[in-house]
Formats: structure tokens, C-alpha cells, sequence
């Protein structure tokens, strides 16, 4: 049975929900209208809220200037790259601990979850040298095996989470009609399985998409990602706003559309399946 | 047999995942503790030497170890208490019944998605610039003098950033959680005639003490090594006002080239995060028996 709603807290909540959202959403809106703003207008006191001359020139100055779609393919290809390396490996692990559990299950879990808690500063050292000197500063193949690594962690706990609730008893009822496993995978696990790794997938896509301390670290211009390119924009403090917005914008859309997505995923894969 | 079968396999496919994590953890840690006891400067190739503990010595004695030390222990505090202070009763509101709660879940929810050097640029020039900065004007506009944000005020700055960010995840946790709450509990107990409040603090807040220490835990690991926020706005100044262990660290290392003291501090780094870990798994796992 719903409780009863009355008109009035109804009103009063909704009026508070939508100042409070619209509070904490406010800096990316007044980023993505200072996008559309000339660089003069972008700084002028009192700023103009919606009364101004819209452009899209900064979106397009940006590229020509800069190269953004270098940069945004370096994302695509780091964060993509990353997160399929990493499903690859993390799939059979989940769903050998998740259908073959032994003793030592739980302690495998844990000590990759402890893999996790290991600041990466503390190994910034030894990985910049061995990079430096293998020549994979500054090169997307090492980005993606540093990303890789260090979502592994993360993707096969939350791997392990979906395919743990996947019901038991149908894979001895398939046993029992005498499938092999291979028919197994593909006719009754695989089906099952797959929102939970697409889910996994989208989320660790977010996570190296937005990784800033290796990339700003590994990478200087040839394989920076849009972390990097939008860092570039700190040193001329104060002269490109309309343009630092556009590039600012371009970089978090795409993201920003798959994170609203997947925002329930992204509770589970964080919490390492604590809260669902 | 079948199942023993089932156990190689098993066996099999795990090996990958486990042996490259182990790979990744030993063979870079193992290195930074060899280079922590060399004397060893990029600048200054050929002079590697043994010298014990002398980074370790160098390191801790460093004014700018315990300032940095004192820094992270603000930011961690600081966004953390925000982001719980704050979480919950921004969860508890859209919780509620909201006309487009969706929508506003959204809005909420949407800073966690902006790639870390975007929202450090956006809030250091669009709304922190002391002059044309949106809260400039705002505080012209009530006749109150504009702070300079990163030359007076600079930690503050970092922290508002980095709430900014993580209020978002406090907030989508602790929902979640509310929303697995049991329902008729809460209206028994308003039939029984409790009041709101005490629903809260009997009901509502004893079921968020688990979702809160998780947010808690993951926050602080979050939290301890922030570092882009930092690296695009103040670059750890004036003077070290805003160096972090991470950022002190990443100074060391690349912007001195001191391999032997930044190896050293990067054990402590990850000594000072195992002490922390080690607590909070402990505060979890009581929480998971309650």
C-alpha cells in the first residue's frame, strides 16, 4: 500500500529537489553556455545568462587549433582498448570463482580488492623508469596496459557480483539434460550474462575514460588523452574561457551520456557489490 | 571425473587475472623499495649508491613531509564530512516524492562524470576568478569583497572542487540504500504514531550506517592520492599550501628527478593508506555481522 502523499509535501519537495539539483548541476550548465559565449563575453562582469551573441566558433577553433579529434580518438582508443583487455581477462576469472569456488576464493577476492587500496603514487616511480626505458612514454599501447591493470581489480569483482546471482540450479538442469560446457556457455550462461558485462563494460569505460594521474603522468602530447589536452588549458590562466568550455564540453558529453546510464552499475561496481 | 575437470578449468582461468595482478603488485612495489634505499637522481647519472635508510631519514624530516601529511588529512577530512554532512539529506530529498525525479537524479548526479582536469579549470576560471569569475560577481552583487580564491583561501578551493565531485557518489550510495529500505517498517512505525524525526534516527539512520561506512572507505581511497585537481589549478602553492602526499611525491619524482626520496615516500604513501584500509575493512566487516 502507498502511503498517502499530501499535495503539499508534494510541492514543498519538489520545489527543494529541483533548487538543490539544479545548484550542484549549475557549473556544468554555465560551462556549456560560456561554450556557446565570445572569448569577450565569456569574461565580462555582470555575465550574460542567455541574452548573448550564441556562437559555435570555439567548438570549431578548438580543432583547428588544437587538434581535439587527435586527442578524443587517444580516449576512445585507451579507454576502449583498456576496458575490452581487461574484460578478456576478467570474465573467465569472475566466472571460475563465481561457478567454481574453492577455499581460497574469498581470499582472492579480497587481496584484489587490496590491490586497489595501493596509492598509484607510490609506484609512480618505478613504472615511470620501466616506461621511460621500455619507450612507452607518451604511447597509447602503454596507457592501456596501465589502465587495464589497474581496473582489473574492479572489473572482475563486479563480474563476479552478476554472475554469483545467476541461479544455480539452471546450470544443473542443463548439466542434467546432458550439455556439455561449451553448450553450457553459450546457450545458458552467455545469454544471462550479458547485461551484468555490459554494465561492467560501460562503467569501466566511464572510470578510464576519466583516469587523470597515469595519463597526465605517461603522456605528454602524441597519445594524450582528453584528461591531458584539457590540462594543457591551466597555463594561459584566464584567456581562453569560451574555448577551455568547448573543449571541456566535447570531452565530457560523450561520458556524460553513458554515465546517466549506467548509474546504478556504477553503485555496485564502486562499492564492490557492498551496495545495490 | 566431471567435476575435477570443472576444478582444472576453473583453476585455468583464473591464473591469468591473478598472476598479472600479482605481477603488477610485486614488481613495481619491489622496485620502489630497491630504489628508496639507492641514492639515485636522474640528474645526476652514474653517482647510484647504497645509502640505507638516508631517503627514508630525508624524507620525514621534511618540513614538507608533515605539511603535505597535514594537507591530505584536511582534504580527506573536509570532503568527507561535506559529502556525508550534505548526502544525506540531499538522498533523503529525492527519496521523496518528486515531481521529475529523474531528471533532478540526473543533475545530481552528473558532476561524478566530468573527467577531473575539466572541473578543477571550470570552478578555478568560470566561477572562482576573483574578478570574472561567477562568485565575484555574486559577492559584488551583495556588497561583499571577492576572496581570491587561490591566492588567500587555496585549500579551500581544492576542497570545494573535490566535494564538488564526491557529493554526487555519497548521494547516489546513500539513495540507493534508502531505497532498499523496508517501507512498512516506516509505516508501522507512523501509524504507531512516531514522528518524523524519530523515524530518522531509529529507522532510517541505523539502515544508512553500512552504505555511509562504505561510502566512507571508498571516499578516503579516493581521496588520499587526489591529484589532477591539484596539478591544474595550484600546482601544489603558494608555496605548499596545497601539496598533498601525492602531489609532494610526484614532485619529487619528476620535477626534481629525486628517484631515491620520491621512492620513499611513495612507500610511506602506501604504508599510511594500508593503516587506513586496514581500519576502515575492519569498520566495514563489523558493520557486515551487525
Amino acid at each position: 500500500m502507498a502511503r498517502r502523499v499530501t499535495a503539499r509535501r508534494m510541492v514543498v519537495s519538489t520545489v527543494a529537489a529541483w533548487f538543490f539539483g539544479g545548484l550542484i548541476f549549475f557549473p556544468i550548465l554555465w560551462m556549456v553556455l560560456t561554450s556557446f559565449k565570445t572569448e569577450l563575453e565569456a569574461f565580462t562582469v555582470p555575465p550574460s545568462f542567455l541574452f548573448f551573441d550564441w556562437t559555435t566558433e570555439n567548438y570549431a577553433t578548438v580543432q583547428e587549433r588544437s587538434d581535439y579529434f587527435l586527442h578524443a580518438l587517444n580516449s576512445i582508443v585507451i579507454a576502449g582498448g583498456s576496458t575490452l583487455i581487461a574484460a578478456l581477462i576478467a570474465v573467465p576469472a569472475a566466472w571460475s570463482m563465481a561457478f567454481a569456488p574453492t577455499k581460497r576464493t574469498k581470499d582472492i577476492l579480497l587481496w584484489m580488492l587490496s590491490t586497489k587500496m595501493m596509492p598509484a603514487v607510490g609506484v609512480l616511480v618505478p613504472i615511470y623508469l620501466l616506461f621511460k626505458n621500455l619507450g612507452l612514454l607518451d604511447t597509447r599501447s602503454g596507457l592501456i596496459a596501465i589502465l587495464c591493470l589497474g581496473n582489473l581489480p574492479i572489473v572482475v569483482w563486479m563480474l563476479f557480483t552478476y554472475f554469483k546471482e545467476i541461479p544455480r540450479d539452471i546450470l544443473e538442469a542443463a548439466r542434467m539434460d546432458g550439455a556439455t560446457i561449451r553448450r553450457e556457455l553459450t546457450y545458458v550462461l552467455l545469454p544471462m550474462a550479458i547485461p551484468g558485462i555490459a554494465s561492467t563494460l560501460l562503467l569501466n569505460l566511464i572510470l578510464a575514460w576519466n583516469e587523470a594521474f597515469w595519463t597526465l603522468n605517461l603522456s605528454t602530447s602524441k597519445a594524450a588523452p582528453l584528461t591531458v589536452f584539457i590540462a594543457s588549458y591551466s597555463s594561459p590562466e584566464g584567456l581562453f574561457w569560451a574555448k577551455l568550455s568547448a573543449a571541456s564540453t566535447m570531452a565530457i558529453a560523450p561520458i556524460l551520456v553513458l554515465g546517466w546510464f549506467c548509474q546504478r552499475q556504477l553503485v555496485r561496481g564502486l562499492t564492490f557489490g557492498a551496495v545495490k | 571425473m566431471a567435476t575435477q575437470q570443472t576444478q582444472v578449468l576453473a583453476r585455468g582461468l583464473l591464473t591469468p587475472a591473478v598472476a598479472l595482478l600479482l605481477v603488477w603488485m610485486i614488481v613495481p612495489l619491489a622496485m620502489t623499495i630497491y630504489f628508496s634505499l639507492l641514492h639515485y637522481n636522474l640528474l645526476d647519472p652514474g653517482s647510484e649508491a647504497f645509502v640505507g635508510l638516508e631517503n627514508f631519514r630525508y624524507f620525514l624530516t621534511d618540513p614538507a613531509f608533515l605539511a603535505s601529511l597535514q594537507n591530505t588529512l584536511v582534504l580527506v577530512g573536509s570532503v568527507l564530512a561535506i559529502t556525508i554532512v550534505l548526502g544525506v539529506p540531499l538522498a533523503l530529498l529525492l527519496d521523496q516524492p518528486v515531481l521529475g525525479r529523474s531528471i533532478v537524479r540526473l543533475m545530481v548526479i552528473a558532476p561524478f562524470f566530468v573527467m577531473p582536469t575539466v572541473s578543477a579549470l571550470v570552478w578555478k576560471n568560470l566561477l572562482l576568478h576573483p574578478v570574472s569569475g561567477l562568485l565575484a560577481w555574486l559577492s559584488t552583487l551583495v556588497g561583499i569583497t571577492p576572496i581570491d580564491w587561490f591566492n588567500d583561501a587555496p585549500m579551500t578551493a581544492i576542497i570545494m572542487i573535490v566535494a564538488w565531485q564526491w557529493l554526487p557518489f555519497a548521494t547516489l550510495i546513500l539513495l540507493t540504500a534508502l531505497q532498499s529500505q523496508d517501507e512498512e517498517q516506516k509505516e508501522a512505525a507512523e501509524m504507531d504514531g512516531a514522528s518524523a524525526l524519530s523515524t530518522f534516527l531509529y529507522l532510517t539512520l541505523p539502515h544508512l550506517a553500512r552504505p555511509i561506512t562504505v561510502v566512507i572507505l571508498i571516499e578516503t581511497i579516493f581521496l588520499l592520492t587526489v591529484f589532477a585537481e591539484i596539478f591544474v589549478t595550484t600546482g601544489g602553492g603558494p608555496g605548499l599550501q596545497t601539496t598533498n602526499i601525492a602531489f609532494l611525491i610526484y614532485s619529487q619524482a619528476l620535477i626534481q628527478y629525486d628517484v631515491g626520496s620520491a621512492s620513499a615516500g611513495g612507500l610511506v604513501a602506501v604504508v599510511i593508506a594500508n593503516i587506513i584500509a586496514f581500519f576502515l575493512v575492519r569498520v566495514v566487516g563489523r558493520n557486515l555481522e551487525a
